[in-house]
């Protein structure tokens, strides 16, 4: 057979096929429910649940989601996603209005978020390029030095960073009437925000960009033999994932209107790299639902630990449990775990030859 | 030097790969000593040789998995010695491994698409590809070529060794190769699968040359004009493959004793 014979031209498939290959959520009534809950959310659940649980896990589930990114997809484990998103969250409260006047510049949010992105996307490209010339254990020691680093540094500066007592009272946007920090639509930023980035990176997994850093992540040395350049394939990871991890930050800073040394500590770090990999790191959902666990646990193991008589203190306890048995049990998270049981209820026949490309 | 292989590196400058005294140490190993090899375009080429006798290692160095420690490599006139391996790859090098060196986690489709769109522009499009994409034309005829249509949505860790074989083929003919190295293209085959392969490598356009690493002599000489004996790392004779078959010095080294 001649290489030089043409493919016949496949039979175009309908346009329903086609938006289905292209987004496979469509033909998932589970998806479809999710999203109706998460639009309808307002109207069933109180302020509390809607920011302290939802609007959290989102946030979360953002940040961790550009760790999946890196991780799952370009095999690069990096601890500075909550650092770069911290990164992003003091500069809204430096170059937006807070009650620290003497260091915030007092741009209006519509300038000082466009910086705040840009600055902690150079940022994390710039952590990136530094972690690339790395492998394995060495990028993650890398990105947490990197994550050390930064924590001790706003600890210790005071011109830029308020040293321990952080930036706070940072203002939120108000505009069109709505004070967009009022919890119902604070609720629906997030919501809009999370579906963009979780639908990006979907989008990117089948993009040339995407299938590249997946090739990069099972056999960097062939993709170099393909006329790839790995390094800057994965610097561009980096950027991308920056980016995600930025907008994550903003609305961290809009969310608590504050931010200080504490929400960047090392500790911090680590419980991004816990939710991603509770929830998984093989798909975009997973680490939306370790979110969700982490903050359910974080919000209500207390009173659970301390109804059985113990310290309510020890939630990070469950968390940490909850890790090993994960670790123990399914390397891709829960969410390997809801696969392995789909397939063991299907009839083996009807097993799909594995995904198109989620690796 | 006999005058046949004053006739192999005569060329000169309108080599496809010129090598001029490549050695490659591996501390105080030399792996590779003063290796001077010339290959014409199209020119099709065995080398041969036993375990440990540097043919591998010729090969990294010529693609850059490995830069030579003195020497200089041209490629269709240009010097590439100090070239990453991506800049040869796009300038029309391409290579197959010894050992699968795949991407197990993404389909049969999606490797030889990589494959496609590494050579080509567009490597960090963030657009997925469309249904008329001209490289999604051309990953379906390269996939057809090596016979694997009937698995192309297949997770690669999946395939069978014969089909990995088969894919390592295609990704190394993606875009518009100008030179191929094949590692061993047979190692692991069966003997239909072989068939199949020297069936794959005549009829591959004229005018694109190889060097082609091979035990299996009947595989290696007949998709072969010329031959390279290495031995420890230097080249120990250039021929055609008959002479090189009945050289006395060749068969006591590396052909007699019944061979695989």
């Amino acid at each position: 057979m001649s290489l030089t014979h043409d493919a016949r031209v496949a039979v175009r498939p309908a346009l329903a096929q086609r938006l289905a290959r292209t987004w496979p959520e469509i033909n998932n009534p589970a998806a479809w429910i999710v999203a109706a809950i998460l639009l309808i959310m307002p109207l069933i659940a109180n302020g509390f649940f809607l920011i302290e649980i939802f609007a959290t896990t989102l946030i979360l589930g953002i940040m961790a989601l550009s760790l999946m990114f890196l991780a799952g997809y370009g095999g690069m484990v990096s601890l500075m996603q909550l650092t770069i998103a911290g990164f992003s969250a003091y500069m809204v409260a430096v170059f937006g209005v807070s009650g620290n006047a003497n260091i915030s510049l007092g741009w209006p949010w519509w300038l000082a978020v466009p910086m705040a992105l840009a600055l902690a996307t150079a940022f994390g490209t710039l952590g990136g390029a530094l972690a690339v010339r790395t492998e394995g254990i060495y990028t993650i020691m890398i990105t947490l030095a990197i994550g050390a680093a930064f924590y001790y540094f706003t600890n210790q500066n005071w011109a830029i960073f308020n040293g321990h007592t952080g930036i706070n009272t940072v203002a939120t946007p108000h505009f069109w009437g709505v004070n967009w920090r009022a919890d119902i639509p604070f609720y629906y930023v997030v919501l809009a925000v999370a579906a963009l980035c979780y639908f990006a990176v979907e989008y990117l997994s089948r993009a040339p960009f995407g299938l590249a850093l997946q090739g990069v992540r099972d056999n960097p040395r062939r993709m170099a033999a393909l006329g790839f350049n790995v390094n800057a394939h994965r610097v561009a990871a980096y950027a991308f994932a920056s980016f995600v991890a930025a907008l994550a930050g903003v609305l961290q800073v809009w969310n608590y209107r504050q931010i200080s040394p504490g929400s960047v500590s090392v500790g911090a770090c680590i419980d991004v790299l816990i939710i991603a990999v509770v929830g998984g790191i093989t798909r975009p959902i997973g680490p939306f639902i370790g979110a969700l666990i982490f903050v359910l646990l974080r919000t209500f193991a207390l009173d659970f630990l301390v109804r059985l008589g113990l310290d309510g203190n020890r939630f990070r306890l469950l968390i940490g449990l909850g890790f090993l048995a994960i670790v123990f049990w399914s390397s891709d998270g829960v969410i390997g775990l809801w696969q392995r049981w789909r397939q063991s209820q299907r009839p083996r026949t009807d097993r799909p030859g594995g995904g198109r490309g989620h690796g | 030097m006999d005058s046949v292989a004053q006739r192999l590196s005569a060329v000169g400058a309108g080599a496809a790969l010129e090598l001029r005294g490549v050695t490659r140490l591996f501390g105080a190993l030399a792996a590779l000593t003063d290796v001077t090899i010339t290959v014409r375009p199209g020119e099709r080429r065995a080398v041969l040789g036993s375990n440990g006798a540097g043919k591998t290692t010729l090969f990294n160095c010529i693609t850059g998995d490995f830069p030579p420690s003195s020497g200089t490599i041209r490629f269709f006139g240009e010097d590439v010695t100090h070239f990453p391996p991506y800049e040869r790859i796009r300038r029309g090098l391409r290579r197959t491994y010894q050992i699968s060196a795949l991407f197990p986690g993404l389909t049969v489709q999606d490797n030889v698409y990589l494959a496609c769109r590494g050579v080509s522009r567009g490597r960090f499009s963030l657009l997925r590809p469309g249904q008329n994409d001209a490289l999604m034309h051309a990953t379906d005829s390269l996939v057809q070529a090596v016979h694997l249509t009937a698995v192309k949505d297949q997770r690669v860790a999946e395939l069978a060794h014969g089909q990995q074989r088969q894919l390592e083929i295609a990704l190394a003919l993606a875009g518009a190769p100008r030179f191929v190295l094949f590692d061993e293209p047979a190692a692991g085959l069966s003997p239909t699968e072989r068939a199949e392969l020297v069936e794959i490598l005549t009829s591959l356009p004229a005018h694109i040359g190889y060097i082609i690493i091979e035990h299996d002599m009947d595989v290696a000489l007949r998709v072969v004009e010329s031959v390279t004996m290495m031995h420890n790392g230097r080249i120990f004779k250039e021929g055609l493959p008959e002479e090189i078959q009945s050289d006395p010095e060749v068969q006591e080294l590396y052909l007699g004793g019944g061979h695989e």
